[in-house]
């Protein structure tokens, strides 16, 4: 059949410049630049998916990657990229497949949402002078606690539930090994070492050479239960027992089997080249009675000496399916919002299913709280954290901390290019071939992850600071230290904010 | 003991840039642009990426503590020098290709325009103290140490 689509980008090579060093044919696994027969190089357009790769490494700088346009007739509601996918349907006959979050132009609520500083009346801190507490601990808190003091020592009486401490409020969120490579995984568990946080094996299993990082690293149990054994579980700090994605809210996952080499076979436990097909639902789990027998067993097979969280995708009835989890006794709940990232998704269920984490970690908190039970577990926020501005909203809106994901992919060099499924990611970090997944380098990786996370712990220190407050405990769930902009009443409701000029009471 | 380049083949991802790098850092201008599409004879790199499927890595001079090369060579151009170096000296090279001959891991290279042997002088001569391809390597696959 004759394709009717036309390509997304153009590749502007500028000769004055280029050296014909092959550099670009090298490291384009979609092979895009190609040498021809008299020695001279040329691009095919049409292949290009703008990684960014052949124009961040050529060393002449001759390469940039633009928007090819082509003339459709002016129309709002049949774009240019609309009817790319009804041709890409018509050739097919298939779902869209696409990687990473959302990209649709939905309100972001974090750039309507402004932050409070100390002015005269009360004094702001200087973080470089000053202490400054970013130390979090992640886990059921008692009701009330009890002290008994006896010759001049204070004991606690009450027991507390284990409890994660983090140096940081910020860890990596689920990715596992399968849909990123070996050496992603490894960068992520020792930036999390280093950090003194944690990373989250996603639903890949936890390969034998990374169990030595246990203490940085959540292992999930989600509804395929791959990887799952008595070791994987003790090889942990946390468990995560996953309901949903923001991502892919109410679908599975599948990972194909041209993924699934020796290595990641052994991991997950599935024969090679099999595709790992991760159910909807769990298939034990139809209400919330179920979940508590999954946390309990979780609980009792690892005797009570590790927190338990559920993670499920940001969703409109989110704030009582939350209440419902607290009750059934997890530790900690992940809320993971629409912008949350995937290695691969139906585009039709990324693009529309599921709610912005700002509103849902809203809801969550004031339900909890309005339950009396926010105390009983901690709130991770997830779901495409840009910066350290973001971070701080989201605690001071209800969240205890937050996990990223594409932040720290964007980090150790992904582009964002959103063709993660493919498994030919340039950058080494969604593919499992060796030739490619060698071009990340765990050394500089993890460097890179440490850097990001230490720069925007910084940040928020900084911020902390102009608010005069010291630690990160006393700003969470506090919503007067935020103002809305262009935000309905409505929105502003759900929020819990006001709006920005209103006087305190 | 001298510091050597040593290749990390786990993360080399044969992107040939260090090939690039020492042209240039050879070349009469050391400008990379000008080196490659306007200098005569044309520059040529002093490290080779040798590659199959996805393993690579990048070969240069080993320096060897006995250099067959230096053994070999018949006008005296390759030398050992004190620092533990196997130096090439060019004007006294004549283009017999022996040394290419001898050289158990294929180091020199024929430089064909200029009929003379061109091999890895770790920077010697460009004043450097990390050799050209190790810096500027991007994924850290070379390193300069003493083993």
């Amino acid at each position: 059949m004759k394709s009717y689509i036309l390509p997304e980008f153009k590749i502007k090579r500028d000769n004055e410049r280029c050296i014909e060093c092959q550099v670009c044919v090298r490291q384009c696994a979609f092979e895009v630049h190609k040498v021809s027969q008299d020695g001279s190089i040329y691009s095919e357009n049409d292949k290009c998916v703008a990684c960014e790769r052949c124009v961040t490494f050529c060393p002449t700088k001759a390469l940039t990657i633009e928007e090819y346009e082509h003339y459709i007739k002016d129309n709002a509601n049949w774009t240019a990229s609309v009817q790319r996918n009804i041709w890409k349907q018509a050739e097919t006959g298939g779902v869209l497949l696409t990687g990473m979050g959302n990209p649709k132009p939905y309100p972001i609520y974090w750039d309507h949402l402004l932050l409070n500083a100390s002015q005269v009346t009360n004094p702001s801190i200087d973080p470089l002078r000053e202490p400054m507490e970013l130390r979090t601990y992640l886990g059921s808190k008692p009701e009330s606690l009890e002290v008994e003091i006896s010759g001049g020592s204070v004991r606690l009486k009450t027991k507390v539930s284990p409890q994660l401490k983090l140096e940081v409020p910020i860890m990596f969120s689920a990715m596992s090994f399968g849909a990123i490579s070996y050496n992603a995984c490894e960068a992520l568990a020792r930036a999390a070492t280093e950090l003194g946080t944690y990373c989250n094996t996603g639903e890949g299993g936890l390969h034998e050479k990374l169990y030595k990082y246990a203490d940085h690293t959540i292992v999930q149990v989600a509804s395929g239960r791959f990887g799952v054994h008595k070791k994987y579980l003790e090889k942990a700090a946390a468990l995560e027992i996953k309901i949903g994605q923001g991502a892919k809210p109410g679908i599975g996952g599948h990972l194909p089997g041209e993924k699934v080499g020796e290595e990641v076979s052994r991991t997950r436990m599935i024969p090679v080249g099999s595709d790992a097909l991760s159910p909807a639902p769990h298939h034990d789990i139809y209400s919330i009675e179920d979940l508590s027998q999954l946390i309990y067993s979780l609980k009792e097979a690892t005797e009570y000496t590790k927190p338990v969280s559920v993670k499920i995708a940001a969703v409109h009835n989110v704030a009582a399916i939350s209440s419902g989890i607290a009750r059934a006794g997890a530790d900690i709940i992940a809320i993971d919002g629409f912008r949350g990232g995937t290695g691969a998704a139906p585009t039709v269920i990324r693009d529309n299913v599921g709610i912005p984490v700002e509103l849902a970690i809203a809801a969550v908190d004031s339900r909890l709280r309005e339950e009396g039970i926010r105390n009983r577990v901690s709130i991770v926020a997830a779901g495409g954290f840009r910066s350290s501005a973001d971070v701080i909203k989201a605690i001071a809106l209800g969240a205890d901390a937050v996990y990223i994901a594409t932040a720290a992919l964007v980090a150790m060099g992904c582009h964002v290019c959103q063709k993660c499924y493919t498994g030919k990611c340039n950058w080494g970090i969604a593919t499992q071939d060796p030739k490619l997944s060698k071009r990340l380098n765990p050394d500089i990786a993890a460097e890179r992850l440490y850097n990001l996370v230490a720069a925007w712990a910084h940040e928020i220190s900084e911020m902390l600071g102009g608010m005069g407050i010291n630690a990160i405990e006393s700003l969470k769930g506090n919503r007067l230290h935020l103002r809305a902009v262009g935000l309905t009443k409505e929105e502003m409701d759900v929020l819990g904010v006001k709006v920005a000029g209103a006087p305190l009471s | 003991m001298m510091k050597r380049v040593y290749a990390k083949e786990e993360v080399c991802i044969g992107c040939r840039l260090c090939e690039v790098y020492c042209a240039v850092e050879h070349s009469l201008s050391r400008d990379i642009i000008r080196a490659y599409k306007y200098e005569q004879p044309k520059p040529e790199p002093r490290v080779t990426v040798e590659e199959k499927e996805h393993i690579s890595f990048a070969l240069q001079c080993r320096h060897c503590d006995e250099p067959l090369c230096v053994e070999a060579c018949i006008t005296g151009a390759m030398m050992k020098d004190e620092s533990g170096r196997v130096i090439h000296r060019e004007e006294k090279c004549i283009g017999c290709w022996t040394c290419v001959l001898v050289c158990p891991y294929g180091a020199p290279r024929r430089d064909l325009s200029r009929g003379k042997v061109v091999k890895c002088d770790l920077c010697q001569s460009t004043g450097r103290e990390i050799p050209a391809c190790v810096e500027m390597c991007p994924n850290r696959a070379l390193v300069f140490e003493e083993r």
